[in-house]
């Protein structure tokens, strides 16, 4: 089929959709699903004028001799704005639980802490996160295949695809449209259209390798493979759902209870080994030897790293669930897992670390390097805390305490925020063909900021976490409790002032960052041309 | 026998020995004669076609 015909066929989808939409808005049971409508319908509509327009037009022949580096420079933009927006959601709702006032009577039931968490858990993870490496992916994969990416204009449709799925999954959650699953809250209908344009991002990907010019496919590209599939499949299997009517938001688990349970942590851990780790370590797996101007220490140790991670972590979630309604042998199961896990985790991590064997001096002088080297310490320091506190007993003192928050905070703000940050510094003169950075002193600003802002998150975390739990088990000579609940709110007052800090230091240092990145791209020198004629192809 | 302890048995007893033997063949593979000059070549891969695709006509390797 040709473009021509092919853009009628995309105009009746287009109308179709638009009506569609319109009709489910006015049908609508609630209120979150009535906006979705309407926001479908706009896009639906507004595609459907640009297409109209568009038609029969000549279209322009993309060259096959560059890469598709549009579509990573908008992943740039959009993985600093959301990265901005889920922080300063962050920072609100850590006040908000130190001075509960900050839950204004007039935003109840829209912007109270209960509303705005998940809003700030999706925000950082799948908006900062999720366009960090549909990003990153697009970038490495042309690169390490020597190939264009796949598929053409699909890649804007990923693109843009994502960022509809973020505003649904944001404004659902304002508006109460939820299934109450940690990291999984988006309604059924938003996760049937996750599931479309994330096939769509597989077959981009795929294509891509499958039409590459190096013989071996680079391991950045099989982590990124890795952390594409899994949550493919973790998504569908999670979210397997009734609608209770196709003209509301609200939706029916088909498993119920323990098994529920089982599944939601089951896709929760998993989340956290192939979104927030197999795909980030991809990244690593690029940009820090592209930083450091060296190959990876050792290959060997990535392949063998590689498939370790997977075959382990997929076991590790019943952690998640010590001393509720799941049998004994499956929770024993998470743990031993869990701790097997640290071992793939530190070789990842010395091999990231020992790719500046022979090149440590760079450290000194480039703080961007800095960042990544101390987003893998990050990482090391996570990756052995959190096989530790999945140990029953440590758990039974962990476990719905703070502490938790700091563990995650530790691996989510040190390793996937740092090395999200140095992928970025990196990138941006790249892809704006820039001589340079405008100013690394500011990435200095920023390197320290971030690091002290997560330093005092974390130890605030763990002093508050572990008080807490000491509280919540001592009992006086007679067998009684000691502390009440409110007890324990109370006396975690100032870590919460402090957490709220770190968060403030935190954001502080994204904002230089973006500050940095703009200024780069309107004032750093333009990159002098090679000089040499492009050869005849 | 019904489906969760047939699955349980197979899971604990066959799955895990063909898993097992998958992964140490991994490690037995990575570590065979001549993969360190493939594995150094890949590993530059990064440091290849930086700014554009390789060309089309360049033979397949």
């Amino acid at each position: 089929m040709n473009t021509g015909t092919l853009n009628y066929v995309k105009l009746v989808v287009l109308a179709l959709a638009t009506l569609m939409a319109m009709i489910a808005a006015s049908y609508a049971r609630d209120v979150a699903y009535q906006v979705h409508m309407v926001i479908f319908m706009i896009v639906a509509a507004g595609l459907f004028l640009t297409t109209l327009r568009a038609i029969d037009e000549p279209t322009v022949p993309t060259p096959s001799n560059e890469y598709f580096d549009s579509v990573v420079r908008a992943g740039v933009i959009a993985t600093a704005f959301w990265g901005v927006v889920g922080f300063l959601v962050g920072v609100v709702i850590a006040f908000q639980l130190a001075f509960p006032v900050l839950n204004f009577e007039w935003a109840e039931g829209y912007a109270n802490f209960g509303r705005l968490r998940p809003l700030h858990t999706s925000a950082v993870i799948f908006a900062f996160g999720g366009n960090a490496l549909i990003a990153t992916s697009f970038y490495v994969v042309q690169r390490t295949s020597a190939a264009r990416l796949w598929g053409g204009n699909l890649g804007w449709f990923v693109f843009w695809g994502y960022q509809l799925f973020i505003v649904l999954a944001a404004t659902g959650y304002l508006l109460g449209g939820t299934q109450s699953k940690e990291y999984a809250e988006p309604e059924w209908y938003v996760d049937i259209w996750l599931t479309i344009v994330w096939v769509a991002y597989l077959a981009v990907f795929l294509g891509t390798i499958v039409k590459r010019k190096e013989p071996h496919i680079y391991v950045a590209n099989w982590f990124y493979l890795a952390f594409i599939v899994t949550v493919a499949m973790l998504h569908i299997v999670n979210n397997i759902s009734i609608p209770v009517s196709i003209w509301g938001s609200k939706s029916v688990q088909v498993f119920s209870g323990v098994q529920d349970a089982m599944v939601q942590w089951w896709y929760g851990h998993n989340a956290v080994g192939f979104f927030l780790t197999a795909g980030f370590l991809g990244m690593m797996y690029y940009f820090v030897p592209k930083q450091a101007e060296r190959p990876v220490f050792s290959y060997k140790l990535s392949i063998i790293h590689f498939w370790a991670l997977i075959f382990l972590y997929i076991w590790a979630g019943p952690h998640h669930l010590h001393y509720t309604a799941l049998p004994d042998w499956a929770s024993t199961l998470g743990m031993v897992f869990s701790i097997i896990l640290w071992m793939p985790s530190w070789g990842g991590m010395i091999n990231g670390l020992m790719t500046l064997q022979g090149a440590w001096d760079k450290l000194r002088t480039d703080p961007v390097l800095r960042m990544m080297v101390t987003s893998l310490a990050f990482y090391g320091m996570s990756t052995f805390e959190g096989p530790m506190m999945s140990i029953r007993a440590v758990n039974s003192l962990s476990h719905y305490t703070d502490w938790t928050i700091g563990h995650v905070h530790s691996g989510a703000l040190g390793w996937n925020g740092l090395v999200t940050f140095g992928a970025l510094y990196y990138l941006v003169p790249v892809l704006w063909k820039r001589e340079r950075l405008y100013s690394l002193s500011l990435v200095s600003w920023h390197f320290w900021l971030a690091t002290i802002g997560i330093v005092l998150y974390a130890a605030s975390m763990w002093v508050t976490g572990i008080m807490e739990g000491l509280m919540w088990r001592e009992v006086d000579a007679n067998g009684f409790l000691v502390n009440s609940f409110a007890d324990t709110v109370s006396a975690k007052f100032p870590m919460y002032v402090v957490r709220g800090l770190g968060g403030v230091m935190f954001l502080a240092g994204a904002a230089i960052m973006c500050y940095n990145l703009w200024m780069t791209v309107r004032a750093a020198p333009a990159k002098a041309s090679l000089g040499t004629a492009v050869p005849a192809e | 026998m019904e489906t969760y302890s047939l699955l349980r048995e197979f899971a604990d007893s066959w799955m895990l020995l063909v898993l097992f033997l998958i992964f140490i063949g991994m490690m037995i593979w990575v570590f065979r004669p001549g993969s360190r000059k493939i594995h150094s070549d890949t590993a530059n891969i990064p440091f290849r076609h930086e700014d554009r695709p390789a060309p089309d006509q360049e033979a397949p390797k």
